[in-house]
């Protein structure tokens, strides 16, 4: 009774994997479907494969190229990790490994700004941009995704720079070493897995991000979920290239997030969850 | 965790360092936190103010010479306008809607998952897979490929069992996009409350278990007390960022069909009327509800943080 029991509930479990992950696997299998068998109904399984959606995705039929945006959101994405990564660290070091006075008020101002909706400062950002030229410009996003993930950012370092051990850097101390040698060789080696996660939670976030860059971005520096928004109204038939531009986009944030999987929670929940 | 870790090591390094004054030396302390400090509030609290200031104009972007103040006029106007009184509204069911549907999905996948059973892992990453595609992507995805009332692919499992062919968003518009963001933040309220699920006290279910406790008892008496505050916290964040939600509305529906919420009128009031003091004050008051909301987080959030601290 009791093992039947179990059993089922694991069967369970596996059925609400496969309904929640069917979507996905939907949009992978039509990705590969030409746009005729994409379209039928009922739907067609076991249609022939073909690369046509992703060759037609990629521009050969005559559409716009998707790479300049791809090369944006790489731009924007990499470059404001980078940047918040120069800025987290030392604060969080402020705030755990040698704290200031007063530092969980400085922790929670750094998150109250992340309670600020992105819309209360759009206008503002936007006639900024209009009327210093810095419109449709790249680099533009890359500074407001630096201040959309830094709150973030900093209360995950904050957790992951706390769990180094006191003591080790206090011995550490007592045998001579330098602070830099120090950071190296003993906050490093604890704390890297957490920063390769808080990294990679920012990086999914500027990836995805579209109100900003919709709005302050055109021709030039338009991202991949800009690019995406292209497929919004319906063009004749067009699944395959859909689920294949949805597909390819999205691939970088599956990829980023399944190898932050572990530290995910923390990161979400800015650090409040182990 | 931190507090009482670290305070031991500043207070003997400041006993035993000699030479900088102690001013120098607070200010050496202070330094490496001030250009994150700085860009914040430049970045993000500037602009703020400046909406505020916005909003009491009378601005449209199309007659810049017609601009001047007008007090709350654009507040009022914003709070009297059936259209903005709609999208208000509609805000608050997208957002309330969303949130209890998905956290209550995610408390029994948490629940599920949090047994031993085959495959585990692999149901795991099944399940967190909807969160990790970028949001626009995963709205064309139910727009266009599974609500398609010609060839999606609801209406043609729906063919196999000789089911009607419903239009899907013209006929239910708002629960359409709820459907696909409660897809999208169902993994997330998991993830926490598995975490939740997972640092309870397993000597104290033990000892239940011992006194006669069944399964039902343990979780009602137990469980769900402790998950208390994680269910708030997965609320509280989802709240936080679904208020906020823009692209869903946006490739969904592009707003029409009664489901425009609060930043999309924004966006559309300012990047399409010009509306410049409307948008502002429609903006301010998005941040007047965060706000609301995020006092009630912060509050959660610090006594997890709290309990953390003084777990160690």
């Amino acid at each position: 009774m009791n093992v039947l029991r179990r059993g089922g509930l694991g069967l369970l479990a596996w059925l609400a994997g496969i309904v929640f992950f069917l979507p996905i696997a939907w949009m992978a299998l039509t990705s590969f479907h030409s746009e005729v068998d994409a379209a039928t109904n009922p739907p067609s399984f076991a249609a022939s494969l073909t690369l046509d959606g992703y060759r037609e995705f990629f521009g050969s039929g005559g559409g716009p190229s998707p790479w300049p945006a791809l090369a944006n959101s790489t731009v924007a994405s990499v470059v404001s990790t980078v940047c918040v990564l120069l800025l987290a660290l030392p604060a969080a070091y402020a705030l755990s490994i040698r704290p200031v006075r007063k530092w969980t008020d400085v922790l929670f101002f750094f998150l109250s700004t992340k309670m600020l909706p992105a819309v209360a400062g759009l206008l503002p950002i936007y006639l900024f941009a209009k009327n210093t030229g810095m419109l449709d410009n790249i680099w533009l996003l890359v500074v407001l995704y630096t201040s959309m993930n830094l709150p973030i950012a900093v209360w995950m370092m904050q957790s992951f720079l706390a769990e180094v051990p006191v003591a080790v850097i206090e011995a550490a101390r007592v045998d001579g070493a330098r602070l830099p040698v120090i950071l190296a060789r003993v906050v490093a080696p604890i704390a890297l897995p957490g920063i390769a996660a808080t990294a990679l939670i920012c990086f999914i976030f500027s990836w995805n991000e579209l109100l900003f860059a919709r709005v302050l971005t055109g021709v030039v520096a338009e991202t991949a979920p800009v690019f995406l928004t292209t497929f919004i109204t319906s063009q004749g038939l067009f699944l395959a290239k859909v689920c294949a531009a949805s597909l390819v986009i999205s691939l970088p944030v599956l990829a980023a997030g399944f190898a932050a999987q572990d530290k995910l929670v923390q990161g979400l929940s800015l650090g409040a969850v182990k | 965790m931190t507090a009482t870790t670290t305070a031991p090591l500043t207070a003997g390094t400041t006993r035993s360092a000699r030479g900088p004054s102690p001013r120098l030396r607070a200010w050496a302390t202070r330094a490496p936190l001030l250009p994150a400090l700085i860009f914040m509030i430049a970045v993000t609290q500037l602009p703020f103010v400046a909406t505020l200031v916005i909003s009491f104009f009378d601005w449209n972007a199309l007659y810049p010479k017609a601009r001047h103040f007008t007090g709350i006029d654009n507040y009022r106007q914003v709070l009297t306008d059936a259209d903005l009184r709609h999208s208000v509204w509609t805000t608050v069911l997208l957002t309330v809607a969303v949130v209890l549907a998905s956290l209550v999905l995610g408390l029994l996948l948490a629940l599920l998952l949090d047994r031993r059973f085959r495959g585990r892992g692999i149901v795991r990453t099944l399940l967190i897979a909807p969160f990790l595609v970028v949001p626009v992507a995963a709205a064309l995805l139910w727009k266009h490929v599974l609500y398609n009332p010609e060839y999606g692919l609801f209406n043609g499992l729906l063919h196999y069992v000789g089911g009607p062919q419903p239009d899907w968003v013209s006929n239910t518009p708002l629960l359409a996009v709820e459907a696909s963001l409660v897809w999208q933040w169902t993994p997330f309220m998991m993830l926490i409350l598995l975490a939740g699920l997972q640092s309870r006290d397993q000597q104290q279910i033990e000892a239940a278990r011992v006194d006669g406790a069944g399964d039902w008892q343990i979780f009602v008496h137990l469980t769900l007390p402790h998950l208390r505050r994680y269910l708030e916290l997965g609320a509280l964040l989802g709240s936080i960022y679904i208020v906020q939600n823009f692209d869903a509305v946006f490739t969904i529906t592009s707003g029409g069909l009664g489901t425009a919420n609060l930043p999309y009128t924004v966006y559309q009031s300012f990047y399409q009327a010009h509306e410049n003091g409307l948008a502002s004050a429609a903006g301010v008051l998005v941040v007047i509800g965060s706000i609301v909301i995020a006092t009630f987080a912060l509050r959660v959030v610090s006594s997890l943080f709290r309990e953390e601290v003084s777990r160690a």
